[in-house]
């Protein structure tokens, strides 16, 4: 990283919450970044650090104040002073974790937004279609709600605005596009983007030992299912 | 060995320190809104700081006890009885099998807790019994249902038959407030982004919380505040106390339940040492800030955690002696 760089930065968010700030732009490299240095932290185990989590373009620390304050030093400083090894030769190039597939029914009652979507892209459906389950995504963080994937990777010919008005129940499964993002909703949420589909299986729940389908790093594609594999799958699950 | 719920009261859950280390998938620490007030009536009852309690808001439950337990309230002074006698907060209070507890009203604040020698044996998840409603973790209180209490042993004073509490309580003076005083707030990282009328409205007029406040963030009315200009934002790490700008211009502080990240820009973090206060406060409240740097904030806080160290090492020994 050039030394004119501001980054990385670390940034005071509570008394025991901080940010390592390596980026301000959503980024496949800046998130790569995030995610090495997360996993360095994370790995370390250091004392007085009570969780790690990687966002697009930042670091989240949550670390215990008094276990870091010193006799000439306040916590804050005492941790930044810590994490600083973990931050640099940070090297390019961002292999998956590992590969995740989602199966995705476009459309119809399961992504009413659809067909608006592509006429305000100018396209067809079945375009549309093709184009999102076309592409790598890489899950960037999780977050706004448990298992809820901020996702890299859609196409440019995909984004177009919010909807103007956003809604107020997003049902649980739908995946949607909206901006440069793209996104699955683990349960019913409020949301602004459009639905263009939904998926039969379940990212969050929170009383299973691995409560999240996803975590940050993976790869991710979609698969295109039709609605009676969509339903077969549902009630796979539901059993 | 059981506590069955009569009435659930407006709001109640249960909780405890909270969720850790389960940001990475999204998951927040949820918890307690007051959160020395749990720590103390778990204290009082000498359960462990992590133990599991009541979390009741505004308007009480209605609670049958079916066995003799200890139990201890905090937090706003709630009206609390058995038939008709009034039950002290802020001390130990040994319960009857077959009493019904009848909480009401809080004169003050907003927030009480129940806390049950030997702690609730509640549904975990993720390694915290605390329920998350925004989250879809767990669920509030509801009519008829059982709450499991551990067994906890028998203190010596509670061997007098019928309702009874030692002739001793905590001041609660040090941790409720019923006057109202200026919230400290430090400055976030998008303060300098807001216009100077915004940066002076923030620490020179009042907010009132709005109605639709909850454990997730209290939404502010007042000066409407503005940036100086767009920013264009990706989304980070908030946490309980983050006080947000959406692009209404109504600040927002988040709360106990609040999300792990957040896209809007951070203009202030409540102190974490006033966080027990700003909890207490209604709907229709009018709050006022004042500015502190962070490292002030800090040093507040490790002195207010010391001071409750303290007390607990303290109230141990008080109810070691009477065992």
């Amino acid at each position: 990283m050039p030394v004119s760089s501001p980054y990385p930065r670390i940034e005071r968010v509570s008394e025991s919450l901080l940010i390592v700030r390596v980026g301000a732009i959503i980024d496949l490299q800046v998130n790569h970044a995030a995610q090495v240095i997360a996993q360095r932290i994370l790995r370390a185990d250091l004392r007085g650090v009570n969780d790690v989590a990687p966002a697009y373009a930042s670091v989240a620390v949550r670390y215990q104040p008094r276990l870091w304050m010193g006799p000439r030093h306040d916590a804050f400083a005492a941790i930044s002073d810590a994490l600083k090894p973990f931050l640099f030769d940070i090297t390019t190039g961002a292999e998956p974790r590992r590969l995740v597939e989602i199966p995705v029914c476009y459309g119809g009652a399961h992504g009413v937004d659809l067909a608006a979507a592509a006429e305000t892209l100018r396209m067809t459906v079945a375009e549309c279609i093709a184009l999102h389950v076309g592409a790598d995504y890489r899950v960037a963080m999780l977050g706004f709600a448990p298992g809820f994937p901020y996702l890299l990777g859609l196409p440019p010919q995909l984004q177009l605005p919010r909807r103007a008005q956003p809604r107020l129940r997003v049902p649980a499964g739908s995946v949607a596009i909206g901006g440069a993002q793209t996104g699955i909703y683990p349960c019913e949420l409020p949301g602004g983007w459009h639905l263009i589909g939904c998926t039969p299986l379940r990212l969050f729940d929170s009383a299973a030992p691995q409560p999240c389908l996803l975590a940050p790093g993976d790869g991710l594609r979609f698969r295109a299912i039709t609605p009676a594999q969509f339903d077969v799958a549902q009630r796979a699950l539901i059993a | 060995m059981s506590l069955r719920v009569i009435k659930p009261g407006l709001l109640s859950t249960v909780q405890d320190s909270g969720r850790t280390a389960q940001a990475r998938f999204g998951v927040a620490p949820s918890g307690a809104m007051d959160r020395p007030a749990l720590r103390l009536a778990n204290a009082l009852v000498g359960n462990t700081a992590n133990a599991a309690a009541l979390e009741l808001t505004v308007l009480g439950p209605v609670l049958r006890f079916e066995r003799d337990c200890v139990v201890a309230l905090t937090g706003a002074p709630i009206d609390a009885r058995i038939d008709t006698t009034l039950l002290p907060l802020w001390r130990p209070v040994h319960v009857l099998a077959g009493a019904t507890l009848k909480l009401a009203g809080m004169r003050q604040g907003a927030r009480s807790y129940l806390a049950i020698a030997g702690g609730l044996r509640a549904q975990h998840w993720l390694g915290s019994a605390s329920v998350d409603l925004n989250a879809g973790i767990g669920r509030a209180l509801h009519a008829g249902e059982l709450l499991e209490i551990a067994v906890a042993p028998k203190p010596q004073w509670m061997e007098k038959p019928g309702l009874s509490w030692p002739n001793w309580s905590l001041a609660p003076a040090h941790w409720f407030e019923a006057h109202q005083r200026p919230l400290r707030v430090v400055p976030g990282v998008h303060f300098d982004a807001l216009d100077a009328a915004a940066q002076s409205a923030l620490y020179g007029s009042s907010f009132r919380i709005a109605a639709d406040s909850n454990r997730v963030g209290f939404r502010l009315q007042g000066a409407t505040l503005e940036l100086s200009k767009p920013l264009e934002l990706v989304s980070e790490a908030v946490d309980f106390g983050t006080m947000q700008l959406p692009p209404g211009g109504d600040p927002i502080v988040l709360m106990a339940e609040h999300p792990t990240t957040g896209g809007y820009p951070r203009i202030a973090q409540v102190a974490a040492v006033d966080l027990p206060y700003l909890a207490q406060r209604r709907p229709g409240d009018d709050l006022y800030f004042e500015h502190i740097d962070a490292q002030q904030a800090e040093h507040l806080l490790i002195r207010q955690e010391q001071a409750l160290d303290e007390l607990i090492v303290e109230l141990g020994r008080r109810l070691a002696a009477q065992s």
